[in-house]
């Protein structure tokens, strides 16, 4: 029987008059690596903010962890880590400053601190860079370093949006074997993205348009659904069909938070 | 308390690793002091005067000669044209005109009253008032000087009258210096709590730094707590230069209690940083914090008598100055450092900044959102 860490049922959320997330039903079990996919816009990083208890849902029951999002969000923030889709460590703070910064905000004793701070500097062989300042790192270690610190506190589940936007295919792929790796210790993975290639890696995906839910299953078994050799194939067929019109967004759905805007420090 | 100490060290790596900010916050102070302490004064020197002697009488001579004895005026300009003396006073070439009419000195032999009319550019009010002050003055001993000379010497003494003698207390040589420093001490904590602390917090909002911060379960007070102690700190440092500062430059007399002081100061930013905090929770840019910051600064040092006594604003003026922090902080410098008053004189102004910074600080964690 598989243990379910995250149950999502008839969530909605609002912004004014744009729904974001349109009636939401999912559930996520222990250990897995589920995919979270849609087009920019759809909702992803909205749901994935309730879940993390960031934002709070205006109706449904989101369990976390085994905690309601809407009355318990610190407990659930206790359970699980999370990597912005921004970069958004301290970046006039060197690395292991980073890391001893959140390893103390989660109340990790220091020497367990130290400890995995040196296993995580070789892990990734950051030694070398370890007290530069995080400003002067290159994008793919950056993203590599704030994925490890989501991770450094060993949560139940950690949360990833789009962490592999921007970063070279190399990285990418090390990325992933990170994802793996994290995985196989245990702890779930919810990983939004759109690089449709990245869902094939996922133990199932589920597929968001326009604040709503059009798909959910192992790669494997959309595919055979939809008669497609890819998921990205599927995506394709099922989030963007060509007879649907493509209007452009309206103002006030630029200003939402599903957006994917890149903010420029 | 160690999840704080990592915030708090945070912060103060992050305050001294900008280059900026690090020198700034020691430079601000030295500067300010040494350029606000001796500029900001209400002593009036060199009043320029334009003298109008229709009467060219002995008696005139000896007025004019003693006004000319005097440290405050300076006669630039005589004439006997009253256009030409107005048109120094519009050209801003004199401050005062003295106009003495042609019977004067008659009057005065013959035992009438003498007149004098006195014209006074009042833009500035303040200065116009004094130097009316400055030169009635020496119109009395003037005075003086005439019923001596009438009723001669012994029966002057026989005549009763009020001899006045002044002593200014806890100033006694009216030096200004010495009671604008401690209004600038309490601007200077000011400017450093108010600006750097919520900029901060700002920063991180438009940054994004805030979120990875928001998403950990980390209890809001102590966030506000980190954001605080690091500014709070800083803050104290300051004042002790402005206090070295101080007696160094300006040899400024410390009559109470250091340790008073301090504390006073510290309870002061509390509220000062409550405040600031406050109002970056709620603001999403710097842009939008400095305008709202500012204009609280501004009617908090205006409305806190540093420049101006707090009896003469109107009554309404100063019930709002119940909630004015840097009010009390003005009259407890003041009080301790020129005074020498103690803890029990200014009970009542600490208690009254315990409340502000307890109401400030509850504001700003209350605010402070970590689930939007």
């Amino acid at each position: 029987m598989k243990k379910t860490v995250i149950s999502v049922k008839n969530l909605v959320k609002k912004f004014g008059s744009f729904t974001a997330n349109d009636n939401l039903n999912f559930e996520v079990y222990e250990g897995e690596i589920f995919g979270f996919l849609g087009a920019n816009g759809a909702g992803k990083t909205t749901a994935l903010r309730i879940l993390s208890g960031l934002s709070s849902p205006t109706s449904g029951e989101v369990i976390v962890a085994g905690y309601n999002a809407k009355k318990d969000p610190e407990k659930i923030k206790k359970n699980i880590g999370y990597m912005c889709q921004k970069f958004s460590l301290y970046s006039d703070l060197t690395i292991r400053e980073n890391i001893m910064l959140y390893g103390g905000i989660y109340g990790m004793p220091k020497t367990l601190i130290i400890k995995r701070t040196e296993d995580l500097l070789d892990k990734l062989s950051f030694h070398e860079y370890s007290d530069r300042l995080i400003a002067d790192l290159p994008l793919g270690l950056k993203q590599k370093l704030a994925f490890s610190v989501a991770v450094f506190h060993e949560p139940k589940i950690v949360f990833l949006d789009e962490p592999t936007g921007g970063v070279d295919p190399i990285t990418r792929r090390q990325f992933w074997e990170m994802i793996y790796e994290t995985a196989n210790r245990g702890i779930t993975v919810f990983v939004t993205t759109h690089y449709m290639d990245e869902a094939e890696y996922c133990n199932r995906v589920s597929i968001m348009s326009e604040g709503k839910i059009v798909a959910i299953d192992t790669p494997a078994k959309l595919k055979e659904q939809y008669g497609a050799k890819t998921v990205e194939e599927v995506f394709i067929k099922i989030a963007r069909p060509d007879n649907r019109p493509h209007p452009l967004p309206s103002p006030s759905r630029l200003s939402g938070r599903g957006g994917n805007w890149v903010g420029i420090e | 308390m160690r999840t704080r100490l990592y915030l708090i060290r945070k912060e103060f790596i992050k305050i001294f690793r900008n280059k900026f900010i690090g020198r700034a916050i020691f430079g601000v102070p030295i500067i300010q002091m040494l350029i606000l302490v001796p500029a900001v004064t209400f002593e009036i020197k060199n009043i320029n005067l334009c003298i109008i002697d229709k009467d060219m009488s002995s008696e005139s001579r000896e007025l004019i000669s003693q006004l000319e004895g005097s440290t405050f005026f300076k006669i630039k300009y005589f004439t006997f044209s009253e256009t030409e003396a107005n048109d120094l006073l519009h050209s801003n070439k004199c401050n005062l005109i003295l106009q003495i009419p042609s019977d004067f000195g008659k009057d005065i032999v013959t035992g009438r009253p003498g007149r004098l009319l006195v014209s006074a550019n009042a833009i500035n009010a303040a200065t116009a008032q004094l130097s009316w002050a400055y030169l009635n003055g020496v119109i009395r001993d003037y005075n003086m000087n005439i019923l001596v000379k009438n009723v001669g010497t012994q029966a002057s003494a026989s005549i009763p009258q009020i001899q006045i003698t002044n002593r200014y207390w806890y100033n006694e040589m009216l030096n200004y210096k010495y009671y604008m420093l401690p209004g600038i001490l309490g601007i200077l904590v000011t400017a450093i709590g108010f600006l750097l602390a919520g900029l901060n917090l700002v920063r991180e909002k438009e940054i994004g730094t805030i979120e990875q911060i928001n998403v950990t379960p980390i209890r809001k007070y102590h966030f506000i707590i980190a954001k605080m102690v690091p500014f709070l700190l800083i803050g104290l440092v300051d004042l002790a230069l402005g206090l070295v500062l101080g007696k160094l430059a300006f040899n400024i007399p410390f009559e109470g209690s250091i340790a008073l002081l301090f504390l006073c100061s510290a309870i002061f930013m509390v509220a000062v940083l409550g405040l600031a905090l406050f109002i970056s929770t709620f603001s999403s840019s710097q842009q939008q914090f400095m305008f709202v910051a500012f204009f609280f600064m501004i009617i908090f040092i205006l409305m806190s008598g540093v420049f101006t006594p707090l009896e003469s604003m109107p009554l309404w003026a100063q019930k709002i100055d119940v909630i004015n922090p840097l009010a009390y902080l003005m009259r407890i410098n003041r009080m301790v450092m020129l005074k020498g008053s103690t803890i029990h004189d200014i009970a009542r102004d600490i208690y009254s900044l315990i409340v502000i910074a307890i109401v400030f600080t509850t504001f700003a964690v209350s605010r402070y959102r970590k689930t939007a």
